[in-house]
């Protein structure tokens, strides 16, 4: 068997895995988010928190709660690691400067997961595990509860309530990800990725010397990494060390638990908003894109053009034997369409048109099927956007669930579209027309200019891979990308919740003869062309002078 | 006014206590349940898959190792030691801070671009040196019999494997170092090379310290 023949069958038994969990995983999620009762264990938990998990909120009420609980998480894990020469396990490593700190904090609790520090060369045990991994799992449900949100907004009438925040938290930490991270972390150590608490020590070697190595909460870190869409790796390498990845096998087990969560989410929205055809229709514009984005990988991938890689006769800079190309083409499109950022393989080596479609993933808004909640909530805007742009041709007032798109609601949307290109291209801009930050590249020309344009486009869009050539542990891209960490998650929450509560308040329109058929494969067409046509258009100017001016010179 | 601010400080102690108490949970008893199942079941996994020659542990059966002779004086990369199969490349990479070059203080990529000038070079120069260090009496190895793997670095920095192509150009070199014959080696190869997972999932390789151990016992024995 060829690799491309056998690159092809992983993607389909991928396909196959996710469907199989579609269904059972989606219902799932449905009954978490729209049960009344508490479990025992939760509600010590609510006690603990001092709050009632019954109380409806409304739209301000939730985003207050979002934003309060996110503020001091990064407060939290910014002392954490300034803290971290005087805790204890933490192998002797020194408290994190302030800017990288600052950068890290705001990097983790965003569900970005940008790294501007080397894992096992800067955080001990304790940052790790009860820092870096803890938001892991939080900022991940909250992402889900501000999708869940949203989903309220279409399923409600007449009502501004959207739900309870730390009901949502708290039950998307302990029945969705715990339970699926426990039994990944056990699949994965027992496959060889490491989970053990020892310091730093060192093992022989063949023809003698040693070899340091690390210990670690390897493997319980990795699964919530990955089901969480996080993707901050424990070891610098990230999901290309042998001790987080070891097989190939796990290699195609994690890219199923980094697409899992995502994709069964749209059956939950379908079952809540009351049609499992709505549900379908989202995610057949979800697996459109990545099926999509995957084959054109592929193909780059294989065909290697490049000078190095033409001479190396393969794609295989920055790449493991293990995997290959065709495994790594399907890790590395999953992890930048959804917000993980995490990689079995350095984009960067990529053909030039290989990492152009790892950054047009993330520019997408990463909603194809994105990050754990995140992706869904991004891609029912753009399904507002889509229904208005069709209720411009026809010359009828927008309607979409039921619900009608008005002036309110299309605002909303729009400028919940503007945010991320707007941090992605300015930012880029600022730091080519400064002196000092090109001084971080270490490719030179188009690739040197992609380094900085991926880094903005990585960080505003909480995805969190990069170009790592790029040197961003200096002063000016810790600030700036935390910054574009920051403004690219919470500011899109505060226009996504609004949106729901307007929604919420509305009550349903019938529909008529007249109505979009937004269940049909017309409009997941349309949809699937309002999306590239929009990130196309706001980003051509800036990709052509990075990845397709190095991918069409080679 | 002071009424938002006492709400805003009721808000925070509220998501403070949140937070340490979802740390409690996921930040301390997940990672210790976890670990203790992992240590329970599967304690070789969960510390590091050592692999062991002569009773002696000699690294991880997942990292790859350098096989180098001592560096001589005055050297600053060490030649590869040519008795034993080679791994991915090492070389050029030297001022690369993030490449490890096998001692696992720090993993990682070169990051080098496909355009990019040094990658041209080193990949130019591994080719060279694999046809030359391979191409012993009565066999020759052709530039296009070369894999990619043998050229470029891995992802990690640390990739124990390397495709059957690249052990397979070893063959003829190691049996001449060795004193083996062709026959043997390649048998020692073919008997150490994975294929997929079920067929399909990954690629084939050959785990370059296993063998090298495999290459020890046998080259004792005979």
């Amino acid at each position: 068997m060829g690799p491309v023949l056998a690159g092809v069958l992983q993607l389909l038994a991928l396909i196959a895995a996710l469907a199989l969990a579609y269904v059972p995983l989606g219902t799932y999620m449905a009954r978490v988010y729209s049960s009344d009762t508490h479990w025992r264990f939760e509600k010590w938990i609510y006690k603990g928190i001092g709050a009632n998990p019954n109380t409806e909120m409304r739209w301000p009420a939730y985003l207050r709660c979002v934003l309060a609980f996110s503020a001091v998480s990064v407060v939290f894990l910014y002392l954490l690691q300034r803290l971290q020469g005087h805790l204890p396990g933490s192998l002797g490593f020194k408290a994190i400067d302030p800017d990288q700190a600052f950068n890290t904090a705001t990097s983790f609790v965003t569900n970005t997961n940008w790294q501007s520090y080397y894992g096992e060369q800067a955080m001990g045990h304790v940052v790790q595990t009860a820092g870096l991994a803890v938001q892991n799992f939080v900022s991940a449900a909250v992402g889900i509860a501000v999708a869940v949100a949203l989903v309220r907004g279409f399923a409600r009438a007449r009502t501004g309530e959207l739900g309870n925040f730390w009901s949502d938290l708290v039950r998307g930490v302990t029945r969705i990800l715990l339970p699926l991270s426990v039994v990944a972390a056990i699949v994965l150590v027992a496959c060889g990725a490491i989970q053990n608490f020892s310091g730093i020590h060192e093992v022989g070697q063949f023809v003698g010397g040693h070899q340091q190595w690390n210990g670690g909460a390897v493997a319980s870190q990795e699964a919530i990494k990955e089901v969480g869409t996080n993707g901050g790796g424990y070891f610098n390498a990230n999901s290309a060390h042998p001790f987080e990845n070891p097989t190939p096998f796990t290699n195609l087990f994690e890219i199923f638990l980094l697409l899992v969560v995502p994709f069964a989410l749209t059956r939950t929205f379908g079952i809540m908003v009351g049609s499992l055809k709505q549900g379908y229709a989202i995610l057949a514009t979800m697996a459109t894109i990545w099926v999509g984005f995957i084959a054109l990988m592929m193909w780059t991938e294989f065909a290697h053009h490049g000078p190095a890689l033409q001479i190396a006769g393969g794609a295989m800079e920055g790449k493991e034997t293990r995997f290959g190309v065709g495994a790594s083409s399907i890790f590395a499109v999953s992890t930048t369409l959804t917000s993980t950022g995490a990689v079995d393989s350095f984009h960067s080596s990529f053909t030039g048109l290989g990492g152009g479609i790892t950054m047009l993933g993330m520019q997408l808004g990463e909603i194809a099927p994105g990050g754990t909640g995140s992706g869904l909530y991004g891609m029912l805007v753009m399904a507002i956007i889509a229904v208005f742009i069709a209720g411009l041709m026809v010359g009828r007032t927008p309607e979409y669930l039921g619900k009608k798109i008005g002036t309110r609601e299309i605002k909303f949307a729009a400028c919940y579209i503007l945010i991320t290109p707007a941090l992605v291209l300015i930012f880029t801009a600022a730091a080519m027309a400064l002196p000092t930050p090109g001084h971080s590249m270490t490719n030179s020309g188009a690739h040197g200019f992609s380094e900085i344009l991926y880094a903005y486009s990585s960080a505003a869009n909480n995805n969190g891979s990069a170009f790592a050539g790029l040197n961003a542990d200096t002063q000016w891209f810790n600030s700036t990308l935390g910054l574009a960490m920051v403004l690219g998650r919470f500011l899109p929450m505060v226009f996504v919740l609004a949106l729901a509560g307007s929604l919420a308040e509305q009550k349903p329109v019938p529909a008529t003869a007249g109505t979009l058929r937004t269940e049909k494969p017309l409009f997941t067409g349309l949809l699937v062309g309002a999306i590239l046509i929009i990130t196309g258009l706001t980003y051509f100017p800036a990709l052509a002078l990075g990845p397709l001016a190095e991918g069409l010179a080679s | 006014m002071n009424n938002s601010v006492s709400n805003t400080a009721r808000l925070l102690w509220a998501g403070l206590r949140a937070l340490l108490v979802l740390t409690l949970v996921t930040g301390v008893i997940y990672p210790l349940v976890v670990t203790g199942i992992a240590q329970g079941l599967f304690r070789d996994q969960a510390n590091g898959s050592e692999i062991k020659s002569d009773g002696k542990v000699v690294g991880s059966s997942l990292i790859g190792q350098s096989y180098n002779l001592p560096l001589k004086k005055g050297q600053e990369t060490p030649e590869p030691d040519l008795k034993w199969f080679q791994g991915r490349p090492q070389n050029g990479l030297g001022t690369n801070s993030v490449n490890t070059q096998y001692k696992l203080i720090l993993s990682g990529a070169t990051n080098r671009s496909a355009d990019n000038k040094d990658l041209i070079d080193w990949v130019t120069a591994a080719k060279a040196a694999v046809v030359k260090d391979n191409s012993v009496n009565g066999y020759t190895v052709k530039p296009s019999e070369v894999p990619a793997d043998a050229v470029t670095s891995s992802g990690s920095g640390l990739d124990p494997d390397i495709s059957p192509q690249y052990a397979d150009i070893q063959v003829h070199r190691i049996a001449e170092k060795n004193g083996l014959s062709v026959a043997q080696v390649q048998k020692l190869v073919d008997d150490h090379t994975e294929s997929r997972t079920l067929g399909f999932i990954g690629e084939p390789r050959v785990n370059v310290l296993e063998l090298n151990i495999a290459l020890k016992e046998l080259a004792a024995k005979s």
